[in-house]
């Protein structure tokens, strides 16, 4: 299985085939969660229409910290098996995952100051985990890009991934750990989640949204990549 | 084993050799830290109360200025290739680096920050506690600086790339050192925050040379 998608032709053939798929997927999950979370969902008693950047916030958060795991185990994936497009994966996702975590920061604060009363709080500890996350990515971005040979730029990025994995589960937890502003998990979490239902689908909805959001955005990153990758070897081939 | 103390000896006599290298991680440490009072003013009210975090910020940036010549003279002149052609596993290499930084660091930094303590009119109940935990959150700092100077070994602007690697990594240490130092102050009780900074000792202890002997190999192929 996991050697079968190793050569690149028949991935980028795969992923040909996929991408009209996922960003259609893609397209029509914003459009019906976004109606959700704008009109068709309760205003919170206490906090009003400030309420709505959950849907943005939330989703976010979930692909941040998916994407830096992704980012992990396709490191692990190429550590261990030199799988040829771990290194390309790794790569392409780093860049989205930033995004997504700039995005989790910029409306964390949004929200925080009417809620809390203030943009930033550097008491809490899921706040600076987030901050180091970003850290972490931009660290990654840099790394990669910043060897003569590409090879090795991939590697050293590959151990900096997995060292760096320590900071998901304190993110996750630190809610727990440190009990300070932010408020604790109320989806996942062990004895089902503690919102209602009317708040809850649309916010799985757009949970959806992204994460076809990110795999759309990573297929054709990956299919760039391997492109300019090919290029590049018809070019030295071309000069030789 | 005797490797390894082969190792950190050579390492030391190459720093005790090398003259100013080694010292100019503590001068930066000193002059650092001497900037904060100019900085902020030399109120006699907030200069203990900020001491404890000041010196251990640059602490920790002293610290990493000097990671960039952790492994970069081994690898320009060759020596890294015959360390892993030696019958040395090359864990054992990246402690012996690791620990022959410390020495030449930490223990400096250790040795220079009862000084800093006095400049910022520390109470006496605070020396102890601050120089504990210094003593248990600079092995970290270098075990965890060990990977950042490995990753980037051979790479562009690599002073600027480690920095941005390790400083996020070292946040952590810096978070419980300096809430040691501000608990004692404040006439709380600190033990359990030490027990914190020795978690993270062990944990970079278990971790950190296994990641920096494998980005070294990376590095020499």
């Amino acid at each position: 299985m996991l050697h079968r998608f190793a050569n690149p032709n028949r991935f980028s053939r795969l992923a040909a085939a996929v991408l009209p798929w996922v960003t259609g997927a893609t397209i029509i999950l914003f459009v019906v969660g976004i109606y959700f979370a704008l009109f068709a969902s309760p205003a919170d008693y206490q906090q009003g229409e400030t309420v709505r950047i959950m849907y943005v916030h939330v989703p976010a958060a979930w692909v941040a910290m998916a994407c830096y795991t992704f980012i992990a185990v396709m490191s692990a994936v190429s550590l261990i098996w030199k799988h040829p497009l771990a290194d390309i994966a790794a790569r392409s996702a780093a860049p989205l995952g930033a995004g997504f975590t700039i995005i989790v920061l910029a409306t964390g604060s949004l929200w925080g100051r009417p809620t809390w009363g203030t943009w930033w709080e550097w008491g809490d500890a899921r706040l600076t985990s987030v901050l180091v996350l970003l850290f972490l990515y931009l660290g990654h971005i840099a790394l990669t890009h910043a060897f003569d040979n590409p090879a090795r730029g991939a590697k050293a990025a590959a151990v900096l991934a997995l060292v760096g994995f320590v900071n998901i589960p304190i993110i996750k937890f630190s809610v727990e750990w440190w009990a300070t502003l932010h408020q604790p998990a109320s989806v996942i979490r062990l004895d089902g989640p503690t919102i209602h239902s009317s708040i809850l689908i649309p916010l799985l909805i757009m949970g959806l949204a992204f994460t076809f959001y990110f795999v759309t955005m990573l297929l054709v990153r990956m299919r760039a990549e391997l492109a300019a990758r090919k290029a590049r070897a018809l070019r030295l081939n071309a000069a030789e | 084993m005797i490797g390894l103390l082969l190792l950190i000896r050579r390492d030391l006599k190459l720093a005790f050799r090398g003259g100013t290298d080694a010292a100019m991680a503590v001068v930066f440490f000193i002059l650092a830290a001497t900037l904060f009072p100019f900085g902020v003013g030399p109120d006699p009210e907030i200069l203990p109360r900020i001491g404890g975090g000041v010196i251990w910020v640059v602490a920790l940036l002293a610290a990493m200025l000097s990671l960039e010549r952790m492994f970069s003279a081994d690898y320009e002149d060759g020596s890294l290739e015959q360390f892993v052609l030696s019958p040395l596993p090359m864990v054992m290499v990246a402690l012996a680096k690791i620990i022959a930084h410390w020495l030449t660091t930490g223990v400096l930094l250790l040795v220079a920050a009862p000084v800093l303590a006095v400049f910022y009119n520390l109470p006496a109940a605070a020396f102890v506690p601050l120089i504990v935990s210094m003593l248990l959150g600079t092995p970290t700092l270098s075990l965890i600086g060990a990977i950042g100077a490995a990753l980037t070994l051979g790479a562009r602007r690599s002073g600027v790339l480690i920095s941005l690697l390790v400083l996020p990594l070292y946040i952590p240490v810096l978070i419980f050192g300096a809430l040691v130092v501000d608990s004692a102050l404040a006439g709380r009780e600190y033990g359990a925050l030490l027990m914190v900074l020795g978690g993270f000792l062990l944990l970079a202890l278990a971790a950190a040379p296994w990641a920096t002997a494998a980005a070294l190999r990376q590095a020499i192929e």
